[in-house]
C-alpha cells in the first residue's frame, strides 16, 4: 500500500509537471503580449521594456519556466528595487490586473467553488443513485421506465437552460428565493445554503441524470452476479443483499466517474458560476479571459488540473475500501 | 465486415448482420424516435439553404417590418412573431428569420459535432488498437498519454485555447480542440476490446497462416471492435453537440456572422423574459438533437456491445 501510494504520488507529480509545461508553452507561444496589457494604452517603449523585465518576460522561455516552477515552491519577487512585489510560497504568478498574487485570488474564490461543487455533488449523488438503484430493482416496470425517460431528458438539457428556468421560475416569478449571492458558510449557514440552492439544483440535475443511468446499469449488472444468488440462498434479508452485496460492488464504476466529475467541477463550473453571478474560480477564469490576464488563466488551469489528478488518486485509494476485491 | 457475426445464425436467417441490427433498432420505440429525429435534423441541416429559401428568407436578411421599433425592437405578434411570413418567428431588433437561422445554425453545430467525432473515433481507434495489440512500450507510452490527456481540465483548457486563438478558421479550431481532449475515452474502450481479442483462436490462426500485423489488425481485429466503436461513436455525438454549444455559449466558439445553436442561445438569453420564443427555439433544437442521439446511441450499445445492456 505504502509502495503503491509512493508510486502514485510520483506519477501525480509527473502529470502536474507535464500539464504545467504544456500550459506554459501554449501561453508562451500565443501572440498576445501580457506586458503591453499590464502597461496600459499609453505606454512608451522604455516603460514597456521595464515592465517586461519586471515580469520576467525578457528572459528565454526555459528561464521563465524555471522561474515559474521555483516560484511555486520558494516564492519569488517580481521586479527590483522599491517597485518590487513579493509573491509568497505557492506563487502561481502575479496578476497585474488585480495587483495581487494569483494564489491569493484563488484562495479568495475557492470557498465559493468548493461550496458549489460539494453541495451539488451531494444532491446529485442522492438523486442519481436513488433513481438509478430504484430503477434497477424495478427493472422493466413503470417506475423504471418513468425514471429513465426523465433522466435521459434531463441529461439532454443544457445547464444554462436549467439555470435560466430556475432563476425565472423561482426567483423572478415566484420570488421564493433571492437572486443568488454568496454568503460564507462560517458566517451564516442558512443564508449560505438558501443562496446556493438554485445553482446546486441546476448543476446537480444534469449529473443526477447521468448518474441515474450509469448506476442503473451497474446495479443491474451487479445484481446478476453469482454471489448475489449465494447471498440470497443463505437467507440474508433482501435489504442486506441489495445494499451490502449489490450496491457496494455497483459503486466501483460510479466512484471512478464521480472522482473525475467532482475534480473537474471544483474549478470548472464556469457556466453555472457566470449565470448565477457567483464569484468562484470559474468566474475568475472567465473574467481573466476577457482581460487576457494570463497569470490568472494559467493559475486556474493548474489548480483545476491539480483537483482532477488528486481526485483520481483519492478514488483509486478508496477502491480498496469500497471493493474488497481490490488490493494494492 | 464482421465476418465472425455473419457466419452465425444471421446467415441462416438469410440476412446480413447490419440488417439484423436495423431490425432490432426499429423494433424499439425510443430508438425509432431517436432515429427519425436524427434523420429529420440532419436532413434539415444539410438542406438548410433550399429549405430556408422555401420559407422566403436567408439567415442574414433583416426584416424591420417584423419588429416593433417603439417596443425596443420586440417582434410584432404573439410567440416571437411566429406567422406565415416567419415560420419560427424573428430575432428581436434585427428581424432576422429564426427558421432560416436555426437551420443554418444547426448546420454548423452538427458539422462540428460530426467532424470532431470523426477525428476522435479515428485517432481513438488507431491509438487503442495499437496500444492493445502491440503492447509493451507502445502500450505504456500511449496509455500514459491517455492518462495525461484525461487529467487535463478539458473545458477550462478548451476555453483558454479557443479564446486566445485569433484569426483562424474557428470551425476547424473548435473541431480540433474538442478532438484533442476527447480521444482517450474511445481509445480505452478499443484497447480493452483489442486486448481480449488478440489471443482468440482466429487471430492465432491468422498469425500461423503468415498474416502480417497490418492484415491482422485490419481484417481480424478492426471488424470485431467495430460494434462497440459504433455504439460509442453515437454516444459521443451528443457530448460533442453540447460541448460546441457550451463553448459558443461562453462566446469562445463560433463567432457572428456564423451562427450555431449554442451561439443563438447565448444571444437569446438576454431576451428570455421579453421574448421567450426566441430563447426556446434554438434550445429546443439543441435539446432534441442531444436527446435523439443519446437514445439512438443507447439502443445501438444494447445491440452491438454485448456487455452494455443485456445483462
Amino acid at each position: 500500500m505504502i509502495l503503491y501510494l509512493g508510486r502514485r504520488l510520483v506519477g501525480v507529480a509527473g502529470i502536474l509537471l507535464a500539464i504545467c509545461a504544456i500550459t506554459f508553452t501554449i501561453f508562451y507561444l500565443l501572440p498576445n503580449d501580457p506586458a503591453a496589457a499590464a502597461c496600459g494604452k499609453t505606454c512608451s517603449p522604455e516603460r514597456l521594456a521595464d515592465v517586461k523585465a519586471a515580469m520576467g518576460l525578457d528572459k528565454s522561455v526555459w528561464q521563465q519556466f524555471a522561474d515559474y516552477l521555483t516560484g511555486i515552491f520558494a516564492g519569488r519577487d517580481y521586479g527590483t528595487g522599491p517597485s518590487a512585489v513579493h509573491c509568497g510560497f505557492p506563487c502561481l504568478g502575479y496578476s497585474y490586473e488585480y495587483s495581487l498574487p494569483v494564489w491569493d485570488l484563488l484562495t479568495d474564490r475557492l470557498p465559493v467553488s468548493i461550496s458549489l461543487a460539494i453541495g451539488s455533488a451531494v444532491l446529485w449523488l442522492l438523486l442519481g443513485l436513488g433513481a438509478g438503484v430504484t430503477s434497477a430493482l424495478r427493472k422493466g416496470g413503470f417506475t423504471d421506465r418513468t425514471l429513465m425517460v426523465l433522466s435521459v431528458g434531463a441529461a439532454s438539457l443544457p445547464v444554462y437552460f436549467t439555470s435560466i428556468m430556475l432563476i425565472w421560475g423561482v426567483v423572478r416569478t415566484a420570488g421564493w428565493l433571492p437572486y443568488p449571492a454568496y454568503h460564507a458558510f462560517t458566517e451564516d449557514p442558512v443564508e449560505w445554503a438558501s443562496n446556493l440552492l438554485l445553482p446546486w439544483i441546476a448543476l446537480a440535475l444534469l449529473y443526477a441524470a447521468m448518474y441515474a443511468r450509469q448506476s442503473r446499469n451497474s446495479m443491474i449488472e451487479a445484481m446478476a452476479e453469482p454471489y448475489i444468488r449465494t447471498a440470497r440462498a443463505k437467507g440474508l434479508p433482501p435489504r442486506t443483499v441489495t445494499v451490502k452485496h449489490g450496491l457496494r460492488s455497483a459503486m466501483t464504476p460510479i466512484l471512478t466517474i464521480f472522482g473525475m466529475d467532482l475534480g473537474g467541477l471544483l474549478a470548472g463550473a464556469v457556466i453555472t458560476e457566470s449565470i448565477f453571478g457567483l464569484p468562484g474560480v470559474g468566474r475568475l477564469f472567465y473574467d481573466g479571459l476577457a482581460r487576457s490576464d494570463q497569470p490568472v488563466i494559467l493559475g486556474v488551469t493548474l489548480l483545476a488540473a491539480f483537483f482532477i489528478v488528486v481526485a483520481n488518486l483519492l478514488v483509486d485509494l478508496l477502491y480498496a475500501f469500497v471493493d474488497p476485491r481490490v488490493r494494492y | 465486415m464482421a465476418d465472425a457475426v455473419a457466419a452465425g445464425p444471421a446467415k441462416a436467417a438469410g440476412r446480413g448482420p447490419w440488417r439484423l441490427v436495423w431490425d432490432q433498432l426499429w423494433a424499439k420505440g425510443s430508438a425509432r424516435f431517436g432515429l427519425v429525429t436524427v434523420a429529420v435534423l440532419v436532413l434539415a441541416a444539410a438542406l438548410a439553404g433550399p429549405l430556408s429559401s422555401l420559407g422566403g428568407w436567408s439567415p442574414e436578411e433583416f426584416d424591420k417590418r417584423a419588429v416593433d421599433a417603439y417596443l425596443g425592437g420586440t417582434p410584432k405578434g404573439d410567440f416571437g412573431g411566429i406567422s406565415t411570413r416567419h415560420w419560427l418567428g424573428v430575432e428581436p431588433t434585427t428581424g432576422r428569420d429564426l427558421f432560416a437561422r436555426v437551420l443554418h445554425g444547426g448546420q454548423v453545430s452538427l458539422l462540428i459535432a460530426f467532424t470532431a467525432t470523426v477525428v476522435v473515433v479515428v485517432t481513438g481507434t488507431l491509438a487503442g488498437i495499437a496500444a492493445g495489440y502491440f503492447g509493451g512500450r507502445t502500450d505504456s507510452v500511449l496509455s500514459r498519454l491517455m492518462d495525461l490527456t484525461m487529467s487535463f481540465p478539458s473545458l477550462i483548457f478548451m476555453i483558454a485555447m479557443m479564446s486566445v486563438a485569433e484569426d483562424v478558421n474557428r470551425i476547424l479550431l473548435i473541431t480540433l480542440v474538442i478532438g484533442l481532449f476527447t480521444w482517450p475515452g474511445i481509445a480505452r474502450v478499443v484497447r480493452g476490446q483489442t486486448l481480449s481479442l488478440k489471443h482468440r483462436e482466429y487471430v492465432e490462426a491468422a498469425k500461423v497462416g503468415g498474416a502480417r500485423s497490418w492484415r491482422i489488425l485490419t481484417r481480424e481485429i478492426l471488424p470485431n471492435v467495430s460494434g462497440p466503436v459504433i455504439a460509442y461513436t453515437t454516444l459521443l455525438i451528443p457530448g460533442m453537440i453540447a460541448t460546441e454549444a457550451a463553448l459558443s455559449y461562453l462566446g469562445v466558439g463560433v463567432r457572428p456572422p456564423t451562427s450555431s445553436w449554442g451561439q443563438m442561445i447565448a444571444e437569446s438569453i438576454k431576451y428570455y423574459e421579453t421574448d421567450p420564443t426566441y430563447f426556446l427555439i434554438p434550445t429546443v433544437f439543441l435539446f432534441l438533437a442531444v436527446l435523439a442521439f443519446t437514445l439512438l446511441g443507447d439502443a445501438l450499445r444494447d445491440i452491438l456491445d454485448p456487455r452494455g445492456g443485456r445483462s
